[in-house]
Order: C-alpha cells, then structure tokens, then sequence
C-alpha cells in the first residue's frame, strides 16, 4: 500500500481472527462459534490507537483556526496521545508540552524527547488526573498554548466514530461485542456510538486498568475525574482488571496466537475472554472485536515481560500501564 | 452472606486504616449498610441522593455496578466489593 506521507497512512489496521484463544471457532456440534477478533491499532505510524484522536484534534484545530503553524500545543498525558502529537507537531510546525505523570515507562520518556517534545513530570500518586490538573494551570498561565484535551475535544471520539468504527463493521459485519480500554473514553464512545447504530444488539463492553494504589492516591474524593467525553448509555457492561490479569492475558495472546502487544491490551482480552464465555455457556454465537491499543515495545522495561506473574505484578504497582 | 470490601487509601481513616474489611448482605445497598453499622460515616462518602458520588467507582466481583443495577446489584456469598476513586488514562 501506498501514502505520500507517514501522516495518510493512518488507519486501515488489520482485524484478525484468534483461532486459538476463541472459545470456540468452527461451529460444531449445533452449537455456534464464539470468536475473538484482534483489532491491530499498534499498526499505525507511531504505534498505538492514539495516533486516530491525535491527528484528528490537530486537523480539526487547524480547520476551525485554532491551531497556526508554529504554535505550541500543551496536553496532559500517560504516553501514548504525546507520542501521537509530538510526531504530527514535528511535522507540522508546531511545539508541543506535554504533561505526563513521572511513573510512565522510561520507553514513552524517550519517545516523546525523540519526537522534540518537552515534557512536564506530574506527581505519580494522583496519576493522570493530577497530569490533567497540572495542565489545566498551565493553559491557564499561557492563554496563547493551544491545549486539544483529549479527555474532553470530541474530536478524539469523532476519529474513532468515522475510522474505528466503520473500519471494524467493513470487516466484520456479523460482530456481537466490542472491546476496549477505558481512559480517555475516545475509543469506546466513537466506536460504540457508531456500532450501536448501525448493529442491532450489539454490546460495548469496556475494560480499565486498576493500578496498584499509588494513583489513587488523591487527597480527596472530589479529585476524581471523569472524562467530560464520557457517556455512560454507550457502554453495556464496564470491566476493572487487575496487572495480574492483564498480564497472564497478555502473555496469553503471545503464546498462543503470537500477538506481541502492549499491557493493556491484555486487561482488554481479559474482558473479551469475559463476554465470549458467557455467551458460550448461554449457546449464543458471537464475534467478539477487541482493540489491540499498542505492541509491547514501550512497555520492555516495566518487568510485565520478564519473571513470574507474581514478579510482574510487583514490578508494576504504581507504574502507569496502560 | 459474608463478602470482603476494599477500601480505597482515601477512606482508611474511616475503617481504622483496615485495607479489606468484612461485611454483609445480599445487594450492593445491604452492604453499604451494613458497612455504615461498623464504620460510621462512610455511607456518606459513597452515597448521595441515594446513588453513587460521581466520583466513586464501586464493581462487585470486578464489575462496575453501574451496569448492574446500581445500589440493588446482587453481591454473592464470598463476593468481593471493590471502591475506587474515578482517575484518568490516556
């Protein structure tokens, strides 16, 4: 496939059958298959599902005046959205800030320097809604900074409602679940709202990381956050998973089907496996589609790769996963 | 009906700095009421208006109960009811 430019290249990821990890894939016995479908969103030009809000934020700031060449951009983030931008900002013109809490993989660190882009370290205990607090200031403080904000520019729902989700009911049109991970809430409110109304009973099922306690480590209750893109009618079920799960899920995927992915989609095929087995013991057929956010790369030097589950789970309390 | 109830950080002080806490009942509801007999205070943390803070997440057995029937989710024997405040990704 040919693109003038890395940027057109987005999208257009593959969705690939599981036939290994599918409870069951032929249907057999008159009973109907249940299948798992990968959708592989680390095949996009920096390697993760973030690179669709991204470029959409950034083109629609640029279409509405918003954003003008050489303008700085600030946004609060756990890695994936920075790295995202920075490679648009670099080649687009602009500067970007990103506001990133200090317990994220030394890998995402590096990208984002890489990629020219500066960053502002948050406290780890508040995770990323003290990143968003932080950043909220600092917009304040620079009027002239043009922050997109990921958690709230419907934009970031939008690329996935004209890109994600067209794209998965192309390929698989039979599809009965959907799954993702929630952070931003991007991915599941754009998918999910366009799946909803284009497939009858289809379920929307969303799974979050639930990190060791360091990031909710808040001083009060009414530091909690939740994404203004967040609406709750989109989803049918809402899953929290653990490292541990999300781990053994993720080492799952690679030994038996090859999938070298990234920690948090492991707590998204947890879900998936979640949902399949149901509707196996209920006899009902489904194809279920997960999203695949990134590969592992990112993600080598958190030990989730290496040692015991048990090691990794340690390894991972209070980092920033997903 | 005996289930473990995790307490988030920020409500310890409530539970005697006690991480999981037993309690009973057969609805989510039951427990939270059962849970304000033995430690006071911490129905209002979690509860106004008779639904969930905005800002608190509760899942029984690793669902949000929000998708399950609210305050009315069934809680099974040996269940686990988990609190957590509402925090970001992405």
């Amino acid at each position: 496939m040919r693109f003038d430019s890395l940027l057109d290249s987005l999208g257009g990821t593959p969705l690939v059958g599981l036939p290994r990890l599918s409870p069951r894939w032929e249907d057999a016995d008159g009973a109907p298959h249940v299948r798992l479908w990968a959708k592989l969103e680390d095949r996009n030009p920096t390697g993760s599902i973030k690179d669709r809000p991204a470029l959409r934020m950034i083109t629609e700031a640029e279409d509405e005046g918003r954003l003008r060449p050489g303008d700085t951009i600030l946004e609060p983030t756990s890695g994936n959205t920075g790295i995202s931008l920075a490679m648009a900002a670099k080649l687009k013109g602009y500067r970007l800030v990103c506001v990133m809490p200090e317990n994220t993989s030394a890998e995402r660190r590096q990208l984002l320097t890489m990629y020219g882009a500066e960053i502002i370290s948050s406290p780890a205990a508040g995770g990323s809604n003290r990143a968003v607090a932080e950043a909220k200031k600092l917009a304040a403080e620079h009027p002239d900074w043009v922050m997109l904000y990921q958690y709230g520019n419907p934009a970031n729902a939008r690329a996935h409602y004209t890109g994600t989700g067209p794209e998965l009911l192309a390929d698989l049109p039979e599809i009965t679940h959907f799954v993702a991970g929630l952070g931003t809430t991007g991915t599941l409110m754009g998918t999910g709202r366009f799946l909803r109304e284009n497939v009858p009973g289809v379920q929307i099922v969303a799974a979050e990381p639930r990190y060791g306690e360091l990031v909710y480590g808040l001083r009060n209750l009414d530091e909690g956050f939740v994404p203004e893109l967040y609406d709750e009618s989109v989803l049918t079920r809402r899953f929290s998973v653990g490292s541990y799960d999300a781990v053994r899920r993720m080492r799952q995927l690679i030994d038996d089907e090859g999938i070298f992915a990234g920690v948090s989609t492991g707590g998204v095929l947890h879900a998936a496996l979640g949902a399949a087995n149901k509707a196996l013991a209920a006899g009902e057929r489904a194809d279920v589609a997960f999203v695949v956010a990134d590969a592992g790369w990112k993600y080598l030097s958190t030990g989730a790769y290496d040692g015991t589950l048990e090691d990794a789970e340690d390894a991972l309390d209070g980092q920033l996963w997903a | 009906m005996s289930v473990t109830v995790s307490i988030p950080t920020i409500l310890r002080p409530l539970t005697g700095d006690q991480k999981r806490v037993p309690a009973s009942g057969a609805t989510l509801g039951a427990v939270i009421d059962d849970l304000e007999t033995r430690h006071a205070g911490l129905r209002d943390r979690l509860i106004s208006d008779g639904a969930l803070h905005r800002f608190v997440n509760v899942y029984v057995d690793d669902e949000d109960v929000r998708f399950t029937g609210g305050l009315d989710t069934p809680v099974a024997d040996g269940g686990t009811v988990t609190v957590l405040p509402a925090v970001a990704g992405g």
